[in-house]
Order: structure tokens, then sequence, then C-alpha cells
């Protein structure tokens, strides 16, 4: 077993996990966090997206040893404190960018990376950041309406992001 | 449009039915509080992993659990032979059936004699984690002896022909007929025949999330199951016939499911194991599917072989079309034949077919089991029509659109009664529905008539594109009913509980809408329980694009029951004629001047008090049950044109523009019928060019990874241009036809049509789904060697 301390969505944590626990599995069942999902386990699916320390990686192929003493952001982090959804949660429920929600919080955490990266992307450029995430429902298109509703391109101020 | 004249419309609430409104699902979903089956979390909760069969058919000479069953943090390792004390069979019963029951076809529980199919379970480990628990699997040891493996169902009834179960004499599940007319008198004076052999390939379901259980044990002998299931009363059903327990001593219950796409429809082999194994332990179990577990374990839709001929006329006006069909049922059959009997069934579509004759053969092979994955053969026949029709236009230099014009059934004939029948014997009558329309408004939106001229401009550029389209029926809301009831607490709290499934399409929403509509409240503030067997006493689930209609239509008849209730309940409260009053916004209003009581409140009165007085002449309870019967279907339709760009020497396709049309009836909300429309389409598209599940010829499956199946992504697809008709279901209280499968139906049809149109010049025929770059560079490839053609590609 070995011992972790790590800040996730502002929150320090600490915790001891076997070497090959997944960064997902110790999210999910040792932290509680269980927004983070499992599609694929093969880092193809993309529903396991969380952002440590900035960039985007697959909570699948990362082990929680790696994330000592990164700050890591999921799904959970997204909305206010009071529950006020961030601009882009929002504008998913409005666009209708997701159904099931399985590949939902993936797709957030890599639009979150895109938008800080990019903040008025192209639909070419949305299209291209969720290429490594599998929707089996939506189709995709209203993800990207959803991302591009947010960014001032077409209509809408560029979120806080 | 508006059907709701003769109720008394609110003062301030507007309608909800027909409006694009937000779901009341995605909060949770969005900001990672969904309850999904491998979020539940119970004490002492133990982690279950299967050995399954590495072979796709083998004797088993005998499995070692020793080193298994020593491996510290492991509880206990599983055989068959276990687990029967708590089971009433080692095999699954027949599902989607009236009669249940066990057969020659139907899987087992866990197989520990002989392996059919390379994922089969066999041995069940639980453990503390799923890491032990998978550690501890491979530490089984499983001698086998290979036995003959059928990997190709084209051969699998030759003579000599190894059978792919020892049980069985002969690998041929099935062989029945359908048809109609004289259909030899047809060919013999038609005044063209032709003829293909098509192959077409599903693939899988692959919903985002997979399958998974959790049994917990609870106090009193009670078993209660969560499952991602399409079907927990028919789990429920299913599992009291198979567990040595009361039926009333069992609970099934969904969680939040990640997507179904058919695969959620049947009751799995793992869905008994787990249980009896907690009941066995009595202990709370998880198993959740892993990636690669879906790939081998789930069902699949996978081949159907076609051998066709079509009879027309000079004008190319159909006589006739016959032919045989060769079905891939895989290993076992979970249900009856309902997946090639719609198939072949579904085959005559939108159009008028004087004489039809098939022959189908089901077979089994060494691969996974088959069943539904959307659009549940549907699609198979669509390509099988809308193939041969292109056929018979390129052949006879008719335009693609006017052949299907001359043919399609038109709207002065609705309703249409097909000379066919369903399974349970009752005939096709397709109620509604304008097709000429529809392809005329589609064909017109994609500027049909100028392509010509635009190919004609691409080619001299070098450029091959194409265009083509395809259009679809599906009979929708499938019977016998569904549960839908309304219930208004005493803090004015409305909840409705069906057995309808939420699987992610939006259905809580939408019968919300149609709650808040008789109610005349909001729906946002509506809770909707679906899929509870203890909720619900009884109900079917999803499958079949049925939901919206049945549910739908209870949950309309139910809550409007209870509107009237509230009046009337109210007019006694308040001593005012029952004309005289209104629901709004949670109250019942006098219509002039201010008095009122809250649903609340009415809900509190006739809940009762003991020992008070009750309202005079009133049921108590403020709601009602309603389980709307139907046999007939609705018809749902669509017409989709494609157009696209194949570069020749990369076999490459791009999808350049998607036009399609989509008759669902009613929308009772078109933001969730839009996503429905546009998820089938991308799911066709995926049938049309990448996905393909790989065997072997020793039936080893070959694509287990997403890298090695390909799953459309958002590069691949242009924005799909949609647009929607409402032609009224008349059939049902809500006029709604299902949305979840027509998107995908016609999809395929209309891709492979542009891409062998793009590709005329080559003279190319494409008689498959799916069409790998790779196949299309062999298909041009041998046409150019056959007839160069006038200039070559340059792209």
């Amino acid at each position: 077993m070995q011992e972790i301390t790590l800040l996730v969505n502002n929150r320090p944590y600490s915790g001891t996990v076997e070497a090959r626990t997944t960064l997902a599995d110790f999210l999910r069942h040792s932290l509680g966090l269980k927004g983070t999902h499992l599609g694929c386990e093969h880092g193809v699916c993309g529903a396991c997206t969380v952002i440590v320390d900035g960039a985007s990686v697959r909570g699948c192929l990362m082990l929680a040893v790696q994330a000592e003493g990164a700050i890591v952001e999921t799904v959970e982090g997204l909305a206010a404190e009071d529950g006020t959804l961030h601009l882009l949660q929002e504008a998913f429920s409005r666009e209708h960018g997701l159904q099931c929600g399985f590949c939902t919080p993936g797709m957030l955490m890599t639009l979150i990376e895109l938008l800080r990266e990019t903040p008025s992307p192209t639909e070419m450029e949305v299209r291209e950041a969720i290429s490594g995430n599998l929707c089996r429902c939506t189709g995709y298109q209203s993800i990207v309406r959803a991302v591009l509703s947010v960014t001032g391109r077409p209509g809408g101020a560029p979120g806080d992001l | 449009m508006a059907e709701n004249g003769t109720r008394a419309s609110g003062r301030n609430h507007a309608k909800s039915v027909g409006q694009r409104v937000t779901r009341i699902e995605d909060g949770p979903l969005l900001t990672g509080h969904g309850e999904f089956l491998d979020d539940i979390v119970l004490p002492d909760l133990l982690h279950c992993a299967f050995v399954r069969s590495p072979l796709a058919h083998a004797r088993v000479d005998s499995i070692d659990l020793e080193a298994a069953r020593a491996l510290p943090g492991v509880h206990a390792v599983l055989t068959l032979e276990d687990l029967m004390p708590k089971l009433r069979s080692g095999r699954m019963p027949l599902g989607a059936s009236p009669v249940g029951g066990q057969n020659k076809s139907t899987p087992f529980v866990l197989s520990g004699k002989e392996v059919a199919y390379v994922g089969e379970p066999m041995v069940l480990v639980v453990a503390g984690s799923r890491y032990i628990a998978e550690d501890a699997a491979a530490l089984v040891n499983i001698a086998f002896s290979s036995l003959p493996v059928v990997s190709d169902a084209r051969k699998a009834l030759a003579a000599g022909a190894p059978v792919c179960r020892t049980e069985l004499d002969s690998n041929l599940m099935s062989n029945f007929q359908v048809g109609y007319g004289d259909v030899d008198e047809a060919f013999a004076s038609a005044a063209h025949v032709f003829e293909d052999e098509l192959w077409q390939h599903r693939g899988c379901g692959h919903s985002m999330e997979g399958r998974g259980v959790v049994a917990e044990v609870r106090p009193g002998g009670e078993l209660c199951i969560w499952s991602s299931t399409q079907m927990p009363h028919d789990v429920y059903y299913m599992l009291a016939g198979m567990l040595r327990i009361e039926q009333e001593k069992l609970r099934v219950i969904t969680p939040d499911v990640g997507g179904g796409f058919g695969p959620k429809y049947c009751f799995y082999p793992e869905e008994a194991a787990l249980p009896a194994a907690a009941l066995l332990l009595r202990r709370n179990l998880k198993w959740v599917e892993d990636r690669r577990e879906t790939f081998i374990s789930s069902i699949q839709e996978r081949d159907q072989y076609w051998s066709m001929q079509i009879a027309v006329d000079a004008e190319g006006t159909l006589l006739g079309l016959r032919g045989s069909m060769i079905h891939d049922q895989g290993a076992y059959a979970p249900k009856p034949i309902n997946l090639p009997y719609n198939s072949v069934t579904a085959v005559t579509g939108p159009y008028i077919l004087p004489a039809y004759r098939m022959d189908v053969d089901v077979v089994h092979t060494n691969k996974v089991p088959v069943s539904s994955v959307r659009g549940a053969g549907y699609p198979q026949a669509a390509f099988t029509m809308e193939r041969m029709l292109d056929l018979v236009a390129v052949k006879l230099g008719i335009d693609r659109a006017d052949i299907r014009r001359r043919n399609l059934i038109p709207a002065d004939k609705m309703p249409y009664t097909k000379k066919l029948q369903a399974r349970s014997g009752a005939s096709l009558v397709y109620d509604s529905g304008d097709y000429p329309a529809a392809q005329a408004q589609v064909i017109a939106a994609a500027g049909w008539p100028d392509f010509p001229e635009r190919q004609k401009k691409a080619l001299e550029e070098g450029r091959y594109i194409g265009i083509g389209l395809a259009n679809a029926v599906k009979g929708t809301g499938r019977g016998p009913f569904e549960s839908g009831a309304v219930r208004i607490s005493q803090d004015g709290k409305v909840s409705i509980f069906t057995g309808a499934t939420a699987m992610g399409q939006g259905i809580a929403t939408a019968l919300a809408q149609i709650c808040a509509d008789e109610l005349e409240i909001g729906p946002e503030g509506i809770s909707v329980t679906a899929g509870d067997t203890a909720r619900t006493e009884i109900g079917l689930g999803g499958f079949a694009s049925r939901q919206m209609v049945t549910a739908g239509s209870s949950v309309k008849l139910a809550a409007k029951a209870v509107a009237e209730k509230a009046i009337k309940a109210a007019s006694k409260i308040l001593s005012v004629p029952e004309s005289d009053l209104e629901l709004d916004d949670g109250y019942v209003r006098k219509k002039t001047g201010n008095q009122s009581i809250s649903l609340g409140e009415l809900a509190r009165v006739l809940r009762g008090a003991p020992g008070y007085a009750f309202p005079e002449g009133l049921e108590p309870g403020l709601e009602a049950t309603i389980r709307w019967r139907t046999d007939a279907l609705s018809y749902a339709n669509a017409c989709h044109v494609a157009e696209v760009e194949v570069d020749p020497d990369l076999g490459q396709v791009t999808i350049t523009r998607y036009v399609a049309l989509n008759d669902s009836g009613r929308m009772i909300n078109p933001m969730i019928v839009e996503g429905q429309v546009q998820g089938g389409i991308v799911h066709g598209i995926g049938n049309a060019l990448y996905e393909f599940m790989g065997y072997d010829d020793e039936a080893q499956p070959l694509t287990t990874t997403f890298q090695e199946y390909l799953m459309v992504t958002a590069t691949e697809v242009p924005n799909l241009e949609t647009i929607y008709c409402e032609t009224l279901a008349p059939g049902n209280p809500i006029g709604a036809k299902g949305v979840g499968e027509t998107g995908t139906i016609p999809a395929a049809a209309a891709i492979i049509s542009a891409v062998e149109n793009a590709l005329a010049p080559f003279g190319v025929r494409i008689s498959q789904t799916p069409v790998s770059p790779e196949t299309l560079f062999k298909l041009i490839n041998t046409a150019r060697q056959a007839s160069q053609p006038h200039s070559d590609s340059q792209s």
C-alpha cells in the first residue's frame, strides 16, 4: 500500500492505495467521487477523463499513485458550491447535449480543457477536441452546439471557464 | 394540432407538450450525481468476476478451483453445481415469450461441461474487490478438449458440418417462410428480373455503460436486485422462475441506465448467477461488465445473408420479391425468432409489393448469442429493399427517387394493410403516414434534382461525389400495455410510476410533460419512478420504440383521471359546482372569485383520517393507475438523403451532407425527438462504414477493444439536417409514434446508395454493410480492371 496526498476539486485528500489502483477507481471507490465513469478501461472512450495539473487525462490509464501531489479536477467540482451549474453544464442541458449521461462527465472535462486553451473554438476544433470521447446517444451534434453556445459563436457570452 | 380543447384550460400554465422542455433528468447527470449501477454502494459489498470460455467450442475436462479459492481476499469461487441449491434450473428461460421455459437453445447460467462461444460464463468468483476477483479468475485452471467450430453461418447447414453444441442434432434452430401473392406468376410475367446477394453486419449495441448487477440480501429472506437492464419486470418474472425464492420476496430496480440500444433487452446468465450466489452466500454482491466482456458476452446483432430476386414491369413498378435469408443466431437464443422475423416482415417497408416470398434459416454458430440492437432487424430489411430498388433504377436508367415514388404507398390508401402477419397472427396495419410527401420534401431540401449537374462538375475536377436516399417505416408502440400511475402526495408533489424503463432517452421528462398538461402544472417538479417492480406491479419495459406510445398514453389517462377526481373532490369540499372549477398551478380554483384548494390539501383529505368524515361519493386517494391496452402498432416513417465524397485511391468515404425527415406523430418534446433521430442516424452511419465485430475461422473474436471495433466519433459526422413531420397516430390518446429506432433504420441504406452513386463511373455495385476503406478499394480496383473508366481518378 502506498500513501498519497492530492488536491481534488480544491479539497485535500490523503489515503493509502494499492500501487495498481487506477486514478479512476481511487476517485470512485476511495473518495466516493462517482461522477467519473469507466466506459472501456482501455483509454479509448474518454468517459473517465479528468483534469490533472491542468491537463486532461484518462482516469483509467493513470495510477492513483501517479497523482501524488497533483491537483485533480473532476465533474463534481464544476458547479458552484451553491449548486449553480457551470455555464457549460447549463448549455448541455439547454441544447440536449446529454441523453443517458454516462459519457457526460468525460465530455465536460475534455471541453473545459479545450475552452481554457481555446476560448472561442471553431466547430471543427470542438469536434477534434471530443474525438476521443465516445457517445452512443447524441450523435455529438448537440454537444458541439452546446459548446459553441457558450463561446459566443454563435450567440452568447464567453463563459467563465 | 391541439387536441386538448375539450378540457378547461388553466389561467396561468402554458402547455408543456410540444415544447422543447429541458429534461428533469439532467441535473444529477451533469454534476456527477447520477446513480448508475456501479455507483450503488451497500454495506459489506463483495465484488464478482466471471471466468469465461477462451475457446469457441470445447468439452470441459476438468475445472480446478483450488488456487483461486486459496487466494487471500477471495470469498467464494462457484460453478453451476455450487449454485444449483438456489436455482430451479441451470438453464436460462426463453425471454419475450408467452410460454417462457427452457429449451435446447437457451443459455446456461454457468457452463461446466461444454462451452459454445468465447466469452461464455463458466465460473463466478466472489472477492473483496474486483481487482482480487480478477486475480482469482486468472487462477482458475480449466482443462479443455477442443471441438470442431462453426464459424460461418453459411456453412452451418452443409452436409457434414459440425454442430455448435453436441446436444444439438443440427445447427438449424428454425426454418420458416413468410410471403403472400402468386410470386412465381409475378416473376414469370415480369418485364425485368434482377438479383443480388447481400451481406449485412450490424455489430454490437455498445451503450457507454455496460451491463451490471447488484444483489442485496435483505432481512426476511428478501432479495433486491439492481440491474442495468431495459426490462426490470422481465428480469423479475424470469428470476422468480429461476430462483428458489417466492416472487413476493424479490424486487428488481433499474438505477440510472447508461444507454440500452437493445442488448439490455435480454435476461442474461449473470443476472441469474449473481442473485443465486447472493442467496447462497447470504452476502451483497456486485458485478459490473467491463468492455471486453461487452464484446464477448453482450448480445450482438451481427450477420444476415440475403439472396434476393426482384421483379418489375417496364416502368419499374414492383411485381414481386423473393429469396432466402440466413440469420446467424450465435451459440444460443435468449429470445425466440423475433429478430429474423422482424427483418423479413419489414422488407416491404413503405412500398406496395404485390407478391413476396422468403425462406429463412436461423442457424447456430459458435459466436456470442444474437438478439436486438437498435432497429432490431429493420435496418437489414430497409437495406435489402432499398438496395434492390437502386439496382432496378440503375439497370433501367430510372431516377432512384422516381422508382421509389412510383411504388410508395400513397397517403389516401391509409390505413394500409400489409398482407403479412405479425408473429401473434395479427395483420400488419400501417395506421397513418404520407410517405410520398415525406420523400418529396426531403429530396427538395437536399437538392436532389440539381445533384447530377453538381456531380458532373465535380467529376470534371476529379472528385467523386454521390447522393443516395432511403425510406423506412417502423412499427412502434408495441403492447399489450405499459403501466402508468399518477399520485399526488399531501405536500402537493406529483409522482409518476411506470413500468417503462428510463435508459437515457428522456422518458421521465416526456411523461412529466404529458402529466403536467393534464394537471395544469409545470413538468419540472414532477418525479418519475421508472423501472422498480415494488412500485409498479406489472410492466414490460424498454424495447421496440414503444414507451412513449404505451406509457405516455397510460400516464395521460391516469393524469386525466386524477384531474377529474381533484375537481370532483374540490366541488364537494368547497361546495362549488364542478363546472365552475378549474385546475391551475397546483390548485383547484373557482373560475370567478377567490375560492381555491391546493392539490396537496385534496390529497390529504382523500388519504383519510381515522374516524373523521370522508367526502361523500369519492374513492380514497388522489391517484390513478392506468394500463392502456393496445395490440396495434403505430407506424413511424423516415426518409434520408446522404451526400458523400469518395476518394477512390484510398477507399475513403466522407459524408458531406445528411438530410433526414422523421415522422413520429405528435412530438411530446421536439428536443428529445431530435436527440433520438440524430443519435439514431449516427448509429446507422457506424453500421454503414465503421462497426464490425470480427471473428476468425475458429470463431475467436478479433475486435475486443474500441481500437479494433470503430465507433463513430465527432469528426466523422457532418451537421445533420433534420426535418420533422407530425402525422398524428390515430390509435392512441396522445397521437405519438416511437422515435428511438427510426433514425437508424434507413441510414446505412442511404449512405451506401450515395457511395455507390459516387462510384458510378466505375460501375461498382455495393451489397454489404459495413463498407470499410479496404473493401471499397478492392471493389473499385476490381471494377477498374474489368472496365477502365473514362478518366482516371486524381484526388
